[in-house]
C-alpha cells in the first residue's frame, strides 16, 4: 500500500538558517508514525514544512500529490489538519467558536453530529462550550486544539508534541483518547514528541532526527526495544 | 581630514554661489531649503535616531515661527535674538511633549502627534489669544536688513543668516549623533528593553531628544518666519507637519546629509508637480513617497550617503549615514527603514502560548 | 435644560458618526495593527462618488448603495495593491504609506471634483421632530448608523466568514491552519472598513458640506473615540465614538467653545493614551499557559 504522506529530500531553512538537510520519511495509510529526537533537532520545522510554513527543498507528496511550496491553506484544504506547538489556540474566542473555525472548510451537514463525537472523546468540552478558550488549563487547550483538527475531517493528523507543559497524568489522558481516536476516526498520524518513550509506545513507525538529518528509522517497536538506541539517542 | 577640507570647500561654495547667481524669488527658494533642511534635522534626530515617530513637527515649527514674530512685533526685539529665545521655548514645549510620549510608541505616538498638529491652528486662532498671535490674520514682520551696511540685499543676507545657523546645527547634531548621548538614542531605537538593561536612562533620553528635536524645528520655524516675513495660522496645518514628514523620509529618516535632500524635495516637487498637473500635486506627492518607500527604502540621502562614501572613503563607519545593516551586523551604525525599527515594535503574537524555536 | 437637550441629542447625532469611522479604524487595527489615517480621505472620496451618482440622475438610496459597492471594492484594491506589500515593513515605513495614501485620495477627491464646497442633499425629511429637540437628519442618520453597526455586529458575530475574519486578525497562523485564506480577510476588512466609511460620509455631509477635507476634523474624533473605547474592541470602539460625540457637544457648548473642539479632541488622545491606553473596554484576555 502507498504511503499516505511521502517526503524525499526535504530540505527546509528559516531565512539563512538551514535546519532540514535532505531527509526521507514516510507516513503509512491509516498508521503512526512518530518524529522523535532532542530539542533543536528540526521536528518542529518538519511539520511546518509540510504545511508550507517554511521554505523548502525538495518533495512532499500527500495521497500521489506533490504538495511542497503550496500555501499553508491550500495544503489544510487537502485534508491535512496541524496541531501546532503550543496549540495554536484562539485564546479571544470561545470554545464553540474554536471548534466552528476547525470546521470552517467543510460544506458538509454532518459539523454537529462531530461536535457530540468530540464531546465523546472530550467531555470536558461540552462543560466549556461557550467559556473563552484562555481560561482552559493547559491540557484542556490540548485536547481543543486535537478537537479543532480533527474537526477538519482531515487524512493526515500533524501532533506537534502534545505533552509539552502538561501534567503527566493528562498526557496520558489525552494518549489514551488519542489511541481510540485513531482507530475511530480512521486518521493517519505523524507525531512530533520530545518523550520518546510515549511516542514509542503510540506508534508503529519512528524517525530519529538529529540537527537536521536522519539517524535512524525502523518500526518503533524494534528502537524501543533497542538499548543501544535508546541510550545514545533517546536519554533512557 | 579630508573629509573636513571637503566639507568646508563645499560649504563655502553653497554659501558664495547662489549668493551671485540667484536673486529674488530663487534665492528665496534655496532660503526656504535651508530652512526645511534644519527642520528636517530635527524631526531626524527624534524620528530617524531615536525611533520615536512623530507627525508633529509642524507644531514646533509654528510656535518658533510665533515666537518671533511676537517678539519681533510687540516686543521690537532685533530678528537674530529671537532665534535663541524661539529654541528655548520649543525645546521646553519639546520636553513636556516628550513627557506623555514616554508611555507611548509606534502608532500611538504617531497618532497623538498628528492629533497635536491638527490641532495648531485651532489654538493659534482662538480668541483669547488674538493680541498676541494676531488671530486669523496672523503677523507681519519687516524684513531685516543687513548688517554692518554689507552691499547685499535682504534676500542675500537672509540666505548667509540662515546658512550660517544651518550649518551651526549641523555640525552640532553631527557631534550630538556620534556621541555618547547618539549611542544611547540609537541604542533605544533599535531595542529599548536592552538598552535600559545596558543602564540607559530611557526616560532622560527620550525626552532629552524629544526637547532637541523641537528646538531644531522651532529655529527653523523662526528663521522661516523672518524669510517669509509673516506668520498666519493656517500655514501650519497638519499638511506642514505632513509635508516635513514627506521630506524626512526622501531623505532617509537617519540620514544626516539626507535631510538636505529631503529638503530639496519639499521645496521644488511640489513646483514640478503642480506643473505636471495643476489639481493634484499632493496625489504626485503621495505617489512618490510611496514609490520612494517601496523602491528605495533607504531613502534617496541614504543612498547619496554610500555614494558619497564611496567617492571620499571612509574612515570606518560614519554615524551620519544611513546605511544597510543585515541582521548580526554592528546596529551601532544607525540602521535603515528596514532594518531594527521592525523589531523593536513587532510583539510575538501569541499570547500564553509555548511558542517554542 | 432645553440646550442641555439639544447639544446632547446633537452629540448623539454625530456620535454615531464618529462610532461609525471608528469601527472601521478599529477593524483595520486589529487585523493589521496599523491605524489607517486616510480613512477620512476614503470616506470623502466616497461621498463625492455618492453624489456624482446622484448628479447622474439616481435616485439617493440607489447611489448610496452603489457608492457603498464601490467603496467595498476600492478598499480590497488598496490593501492588495498598497499595504498587503508593506506587511513586514517597518512602522516608519507603514506609516508613510499611510500619509502617502491619505495624500493621493486627497488630492483625487480635489481633482476629480474640484475644491468648491458642495452641498450634499439629505434623505430625510427637513422637519424637526419630538417638539423640536431632534431634527428629521438627526434621527435618520443616527439610525442608519445603527443599522450599519448592528449589521456588522451581526456578521462578526453570527456568521461563518465573521468567524474567519476575527480569526485571522487574532492569530494569522492558527487562521491557516483552519484553511483561512488570511490574505483575502484583510482585504475584506479593509473593503468593509471602506464601505462603512462611505456610509459615514454621506451621514456628514448634509451638516458640514462637502469638500475635500471634510472629514479631517471628524478623523480626530473617531480617532479618540476609537481610543476611548479602546482600539483592540469594535464594541468599544463604537461606544467611545458615541461618548466622543456628546462629550465634543457639551464641552463645546460649555466649557472651550467650539474654536477649541479639536484640542479637546487631542486633550481625550492625550489622556486616554497616558491615563489607559488600552481604552475604558480594552481587553485584558486571561490566558493560562
Amino acid at each position: 500500500m502507498p504511503a499516505l504522506l511521502e517526503a524525499k529530500g526535504l530540505h527546509a531553512a528559516y531565512g539563512e538558517t538551514k535546519v532540514l538537510h535532505g531527509i526521507d520519511f514516510s507516513v503509512e495509510e491509516g498508521g503512526v508514525t512518530a518524529l522523535l529526537g532532542a530539542n533543536g533537532a528540526g521536528k518542529t520545522t518538519t511539520l511546518r514544512a509540510i504545511c508550507g510554513m517554511v521554505h523548502t527543498d525538495g518533495d512532499i507528496i500527500l495521497g500521489g500529490e506533490a504538495i511542497a511550496g503550496m500555501a499553508t491553506e491550500d495544503v489544510v484544504r487537502r485534508g491535512v489538519a496541524h496541531v501546532p506547538d503550543g496549540r495554536g489556540t484562539f485564546m479571544e474566542l470561545t470554545v464553540e467558536e474554536n471548534m466552528r473555525l476547525g470546521a470552517y472548510t467543510r460544506k458538509d451537514r454532518e459539523v454537529e453530529a462531530d461536535f457530540e463525537r468530540m464531546f465523546g472523546y472530550f467531555p470536558r468540552l461540552k462543560e466549556r462550550f461557550r467559556q473563552q478558550a484562555g481560561t482552559l488549563s493547559g491540557g484542556e487547550q490540548q485536547m481543543l486544539a486535537i478537537t479543532r483538527a480533527l474537526l477538519l475531517r482531515p487524512r493526515l493528523l500533524l501532533l506537534d508534541e502534545p505533552s509539552f507543559g502538561l501534567a503527566p497524568l493528562i498526557v496520558k489522558e489525552i494518549f489514551n483518547i488519542m489511541r481510540r481516536i485513531r482507530h475511530e476516526e480512521k486518521v493517519s498520524i505523524l507525531l512530533v514528541e520530545q518523550n520518546a518513550s510515549l511516542a514509542l509506545a503510540f506508534a508503529e513507525d519512528a524517525y530519529l532526527l538529529e540537527t537536521g538529518r536522519i539517524v535512524v528509522s525502523g518500526k518503533a517497536a524494534d528502537i524501543s526495544k533497542d538499548e543501544s538506541i535508546r541510550r545514545s539517542y533517546l536519554g533512557y | 581630514m579630508k573629509n573636513n577640507w571637503a566639507t568646508a570647500a563645499f560649504v563655502i561654495l553653497l554659501a558664495v554661489v547662489p549668493t551671485v547667481a540667484f536673486s529674488g524669488y530663487h534665492l528665496f527658494q534655496l532660503t526656504m531649503v535651508v530652512v526645511y533642511a534644519v527642520a528636517i534635522l530635527g524631526m531626524a534626530i527624534l524620528v530617524g535616531f531615536n525611533g520615536q515617530i512623530s507627525l508633529g513637527s509642524g507644531a514646533f515649527y509654528a510656535i518658533g515661527a510665533y515666537t518671533t514674530a511676537i517678539l519681533m512685533t510687540t516686543f521690537d526685539v532685533p530678528y537674530w535674538a529671537t532665534l535663541p529665545v524661539a529654541g528655548i521655548v520649543c525645546a521646553g514645549f519639546g520636553f513636556l511633549i516628550g513627557l506623555p510620549a514616554l508611555r507611548l510608541a509606534g502608532h500611538h505616538l504617531a497618532l497623538t502627534t498628528f492629533a497635536l498638529a491638527v490641532a495648531v491652528p485651532q489654538v493659534l486662532k482662538y480668541k483669547l489669544f488674538e493680541d498676541w498671535t494676531g488671530g486669523v490674520q496672523g503677523l507681519v514682520i519687516d524684513k531685516p536688513d543687513p548688517p554692518f551696511g554689507l552691499p547685499l540685499t535682504s534676500d542675500q543676507w537672509l540666505y548667509l543668516f540662515s546658512l550660517g545657523v544651518a550649518v551651526l546645527m549641523y555640525v552640532l547634531a553631527w557631534n550630538l549623533v556620534r556621541g555618547r548621548i547618539g549611542r544611547a538614542m540609537r541604542a533605544i531605537r533599535d531595542h529599548a528593553t536592552a538598552a535600559e538593561a545596558m543602564g540607559i536612562n530611557l526616560a532622560m533620553v527620550k525626552t532629552r531628544t524629544f526637547a532637541v528635536s523641537a528646538m531644531y524645528t522651532g529655529i527653523a520655524g523662526s528663521i522661516g518666519a523672518i524669510v517669509v516675513a509673516f506668520v498666519a495660522p493656517d500655514s501650519f496645518s497638519i499638511f506642514l507637519s505632513i509635508t516635513l514628514f514627506v521630506g524626512l523620509c526622501a531623505g532617509g529618516a537617519a540620514s544626516i546629509p539626507g535631510t538636505i535632500v529631503g529638503a530639496i524635495f519639499i521645496e521644488f516637487v511640489p513646483n514640478f508637480a503642480e506643473q505636471v498637473s495643476k489639481a493634484a500635486p499632493g496625489a504626485i506627492y503621495g505617489v512618490i513617497l510611496i514609490a520612494m518607500l517601496f523602491l528605495m527604502p533607504m531613502g534617496a540621502g541614504g543612498f547619496l550617503a554610500r555614494l558619497w562614501r564611496q567617492s571620499f572613503g571612509s574612515r570606518g563607519r560614519s554615524a551620519g549615514d544611513a546605511r544597510p545593516a543585515a541582521l548580526g551586523h554592528d546596529t551601532s551604525v544607525p540602521v535603515d527603514l528596514t532594518g531594527s525599527l521592525a523589531r523593536a515594535d513587532r510583539m510575538p503574537v501569541g499570547r500564553g502560548e509555548g511558542v517554542k524555536p | 435644560m432645553e440646550g442641555l437637550i439639544h447639544q446632547i441629542i446633537a452629540g448623539i447625532a454625530t456620535g454615531g458618526i464618529y462610532a461609525s469611522v471608528s469601527l472601521a479604524l478599529v477593524m483595520i487595527y486589529q487585523a493589521t495593527h496599523h491605524i489607517n489615517f486616510a480613512q477620512g480621505e476614503m470616506a470623502t472620496f466616497s461621498t463625492y462618488i455618492t453624489l456624482t451618482f446622484i448628479n447622474l440622475g439616481m435616485p439617493y438610496w440607489v447611489a448610496f448603495f452603489l457608492a457603498v459597492a464601490v467603496s467595498f471594492c476600492i478598499g480590497v484594491a488598496i490593501e492588495r495593491v498598497l499595504i498587503r506589500p508593506m506587511i513586514n515593513a517597518p512602522i516608519l515605513s507603514a506609516i508613510g504609506v499611510f500619509i502617502g495614501l491619505l495624500l493621493i485620495v486627497n488630492s483625487m477627491s480635489g481633482w476629480l471634483f474640484d475644491y468648491t464646497i458642495k452641498q450634499f442633499p439629505s434623505p430625510f425629511p427637513d422637519e424637526s421632530l419630538f417638539g423640536g429637540y431632534v431634527s428629521g437628519h438627526q434621527l435618520g442618520s443616527t439610525g442608519v448608523t445603527l443599522a450599519v453597526l448592528t449589521a456588522v455586529y451581526l456578521f462578526f458575530r453570527h456568521t461563518s466568514l465573521g468567524l474567519a475574519m476575527r480569526a485571522a486578525a487574532l492569530n494569522p497562523v492558527s487562521a491557516r491552519l483552519v484553511g483561512v485564506r488570511v490574505g483575502w480577510m484583510l482585504a475584506l476588512g479593509w473593503g468593509l472598513a471602506a464601505a462603512i466609511g462611505s456610509v459615514a460620509g454621506c451621514m456628514v455631509a448634509p451638516v458640514v458640506f462637502l469638500d475635500p477635507n471634510m472629514m479631517a476634523g471628524i478623523l480626530l474624533y473617531a480617532f479618540a473615540g476609537a481610543l476611548l473605547g479602546g482600539i483592540d474592541s469594535p464594541l468599544g470602539a463604537v461606544l467611545g465614538g458615541f461618548a466622543v460625540g456628546v462629550i465634543e457637544n457639551l464641552g463645546g457648548a460649555y466649557i472651550v467653545g467650539t474654536e477649541l473642539k479639536l484640542t479637546m479632541a487631542l486633550v481625550i488622545i492625550v489622556v486616554v493614551l497616558t491615563v489607559r491606553p488600552s481604552g475604558l473596554m480594552g481587553r485584558t484576555v486571561q490566558s493560562r499557559v
